[in-house]
């Protein structure tokens, strides 16, 4: 049967601002069977959006197709004009954007924007558009799928909504559509929701897909071959098993031994009567004014006690929207708690950052998930490592400039970058130096706020490596919240489940598993891609999880 | 964006053609208010000719105006009233404005609303009666047009950059330097300033044509500049008697303004840019 894609020697470049030419995909050959899901798999940077883009005939501003031919049934998108392009897009070949939040637009009903792809093929009419629609929210097991298209985007939820946007990628009838990391926003659980509709959806109905990604236990549940990128070019292609189990290329294999860190630095034995270094007793922080019963407006994080010890580290996991970000805001005092005690060794912290002194500042610092955000992007790496050692130590010039040189000695990042500004860095570049800025203040305590969430597999095991070895080196302790076990598993000796603002239970990393677990903490714990390729559907097979993933 | 022309300077900026010639337009009308009493081949109101609104000459290259003066001298020596009080109103609202409206911005809550309140208020006053009322009831000298040009102005600039400024409060590294501890003045100088200085500046163009043309209007009512003396307004407004006859007496005031104005605003448009990719 021939193919439905065949690209050959693509080739796609851009000029800098330098007169520099650069090459990003560097001649890319692979096809896709029709009804067969492919992969692009690969870290940041390593032209995989850029190849899907190819597919629809798309180069992203300043980028050039510049050689090769990525045929798409039948017609080459390299060639075609601008119009008969746009009649292909939507019709034969549809994408699905990684942020279906951007996508949609909040000022329009869901179900118009859904139908708008048929409108402007003029595919079918209007309301048999809608009933299509209906169906297609029906087959992506939307809830109340015959009035869900009537509310506005931000009224569902961010699965939800990565759902819709799929149905409006199938409604045109495509016979290739293009997922470019999906759930890579999206937390464990409702990755798992949107995963199971996906395949559901795309195995019914005999669609070829590609499916980009960063992460390869996602990719391992909902694609038949894989396709390997490391800087613009095929590293290896196989099918999915064959990667898994026996993957020839070293970049491959480091991608495969990213997905299992390993355990936490081995301390030395715990002293049970050393004092903690941070303990919250009954900590209860929300949004708006205080009520008559002296809780705020809306309570995020309901009377949480918590303990850390010397040397030890902490894991707070929960889906988004448990209250773990509100809580390290308030151990932080950024989000002052409304009630209950956070103690420092021993002796109470005011509850607001302005009323604490700069000496207890310094000692709990904070880093925040996304560096392109916590990054002023218009200060140069030197400054920003600067402040805090001015700040806190008073260190200026040739001092400061020496310990700003030790600091990027120590997360491993080269002496050059310090001229540099956070936009030219990449992603885990950025985060080494969010951690950077932090250890800058000498601190006693660091909460690492979904630090690895945004970040691909490979580097972010890289990250995780330097938290041990700068705990190693410095005796510092980690709050470390994320929705993510592997990782907070590979950090903690003790881990916190949150659901709904409170704390459910506590387990020290050795009882992961072994004991007999609440029924949401089983979920988070199921909900963990695995690399068999069979997981997805062995969940299937679950009946509590099932029933826990259906009322959601 | 594709620069079209683009020209290199040196500490790795460049410029575009466009950008080039609209800066050498402006350094040309600085160096002559800087240097109009040596570059004047008459004095101001000498009256040199015996004929009025004469046509352009060897001896009169811009003719003369209304009283025979040199037309010529007087836009040289008039270009220090128009570029200097412009430009010294333009900065003055523009820096009160734009520090207020950072603060306002990041000090939130009361500060913010009075602050706010208050500017509204000001900026609810038409900005030519403003001007009239306070020129006629004061007089017209050059630090008070000054003052009552920055006024005016200020409003819009504090506007302009609060809304700036509250988009970048919330990004997570204004989080980050509360969470430090620092105060008030180190969040707008050091955070929010380098990230909004762009459209600042952009804003800062417009509201330098804006401040000439005011000035320009004011003088052609005659509360500017006073006789002998005259801004390129006034100029335009003694002869606009000549327009009929199309004497080069009301032309090439006019001339004057647009050139600088425009000059101003496509500079804003093309600034010099960084070269970001350096491995070149």
């Amino acid at each position: 049967m021939a193919n439905l894609v065949e690209i050959r020697d693509l080739r796609i470049g851009a000029t800098t601002d330098a007169g520099r030419r650069v090459e990003i995909i560097k001649g890319v050959s692979f096809d896709i069977a029709p009804g067969e899901i492919v992969a692009l798999i690969g870290e940041s940077g390593s032209g995989k959006t850029t190849i899907a883009l190819s597919l629809m005939g798309y180069a992203r501003e300043g980028c050039r197709i510049e050689g090769g031919s990525v045929v798409v049934a039948g017609k080459d998108m390299v060639r075609l004009t601008e119009r008969q392009r746009a009649a292909v897009r939507g019709t034969e070949v549809a994408y699905v954007p990684q942020s279906a939040a951007a996508a949609f637009n909040p000022a329009m009903r869901i179900i118009d924007q859904v139908v708008e792809v048929s409108r402007i093929h003029g595919l079918m009419p209007d309301d048999k558009a809608r009933l299509r629609a209906v169906e297609l929210f029906r087959a992506l097991s939307l809830p109340n799928p015959d009035t869900i298209g009537e509310r506005y985007p931000h009224q569902v939820s961010g699965g939800q909504l990565q759902r819709l946007s799929a149905a409006m990628a199938l409604i045109g009838n495509p016979s290739l559509v293009i997922f470019d990391e999906p759930t890579t926003a999206l937390d464990v659980t409702t990755q798992i929701e949107v995963l199971r509709a996906f395949k559901a959806v795309m195995r019914e109905s005999r669609i070829a897909g590609v499916y980009v990604s960063h992460d390869l236990a996602v990719v391992a549940q909902i694609a038949d071959r894989i396709v390997v990128l490391k800087g613009g070019e095929v590293q290896e292609v196989g099918s999915t098993a064959h990667i898994l189990q026996a993957p020839s290329h070293p970049y491959t294999q480091a991608l495969l031994a990213a997905f299992r860190p390993g355990g936490p630095p081995a301390g030395a034995a715990p002293a049970p009567l050393a004092q903690p270094v941070l303990e919250l007793r009954d900590v209860v922080a929300g949004y708006g004014g205080l009520q008559s019963d002296g809780r705020p407006l809306v309570t995020i994080v309901k009377g949480v006690s918590l303990t850390l010890q010397p040397g030890r580290n902490l894991g707070v996991i929960g889906e988004s929207g448990c209250g773990k970000s509100t809580l390290a805001r308030a151990i932080a005092g950024i989000l002052p708690a409304a009630s209950g005690e956070i103690l420092l060794q021993g002796k109470p912290l005011p509850s607001a950052a302005k009323d604490r002194t700069r000496e207890q500042l310094r000692q709990v610092q904070i880093v925040f998930q996304s560096a392109d955000t916590a990054l002023n992007p218009a200060k140069c790496i030197a400054d920003i490592l600067g402040r805090p050692l001015a700040f806190y130590h008073g260190l200026k010039g040739a001092a400061a400039e020496a310990r700003v040189d030790r600091l990027l000695d120590m997360v491993h990042l080269p002496r050059g970058l310090k001229h540099r500004r956070p936009p030219e860095l990449s992603g885990g570049q950025k985060q080494r130096i969010n951690l950077a800025r932090a250890l800058a203040a000498d601190p006693q305590i660091i909460l690492c706020d979904e630090i690895t969430s945004a970040l691909d597999t490979v580097v972010a095991a890289a990250i995780i490596d330097l938290l041990k070895e700068l705990q190693r080196e410095l005796g510092l302790c980690y709050v470390f919240i994320s929705h993510d076990l592997p990782t907070v598993e590979a950090v903690c000796d003790q881990i916190a489940v949150m659901y709904a603002g409170e704390k459910i239970e506590q387990m020290s990393r050795d009882e992961v598993g072994a004991r007999n677990h609440k029924a949401y903490t089983k979920l988070l714990f199921a909900s963990v891609p695995k690399l068999d390729p069979h997981w997805l559907d062995s969940i299937e097979n679950d009946p509590e999880v099932v029933a826990a993933l259906s009322r959601r | 964006m594709t620069m079209v022309g683009a020209i290199p300077l040196p500490f790795h900026f460049r410029i575009n053609l466009v950008g080039l010639l609209a800066s050498c337009t402006i350094l040309l009308w600085t160096l002559v208010a800087l240097f109009a009493p040596l570059l004047a081949p008459h004095g101001i109101g000498e009256i040199v000719d015996s004929d009025y609104f004469g046509p352009m000459s060897a001896q009169f290259p811009l003719g003369t105006d209304y009283l025979g003066r040199d037309m010529l001298s007087r836009i040289l020596l008039g270009t220090r009233y128009t570029v200097g009080i412009s430009l010294a109103a333009v900065g003055l609202a523009c820096f009160t404005g734009v520090t207020l409206g950072m603060a306002a911005a990041v000090a939130g809550g009361w500060t913010d609303t009075v602050l706010s309140r208050f500017l509204d208020a000001l900026n609810s006053i038409p900005s030519k009666l403003f001007g009239l009322v306070v020129v006629a009831g004061v007089g017209s000298s050059i630090p008070v047009l000054i003052m009552t040009l920055a006024v005016i102005y200020t409003p819009g600039s504090y506007r302009f950059a609060r809304a700036l400024a509250v988009n970048v409060n919330t990004m997570d590294f204004i989080t980050v330097a509360r969470a430090r501890g620092e105060g008030v003045p180190y969040i707008i100088g050091s955070e929010i300033l380098p990230n909004i200085l762009g459209p600042v500046f952009a804003d800062v163009g417009l509201r330098f044509v804006f401040i000439v043309l005011l000035l320009s209007g004011l003088s052609f009512l005659g509360l500017g500049v006073q006789p002998p003396n005259a801004d390129w307004g006034a100029l335009v407004r003694e002869n606009i008697s000549g327009l009929p006859f199309g004497a080069p007496a009301v032309m090439f005031p006019s001339v004057a303004i647009a050139s600088l104005t425009i000059s101003v605003n496509l500079l804003i448009d093309n600034l010099p840019r960084k070269i970001r990719d350096r491995s070149a």
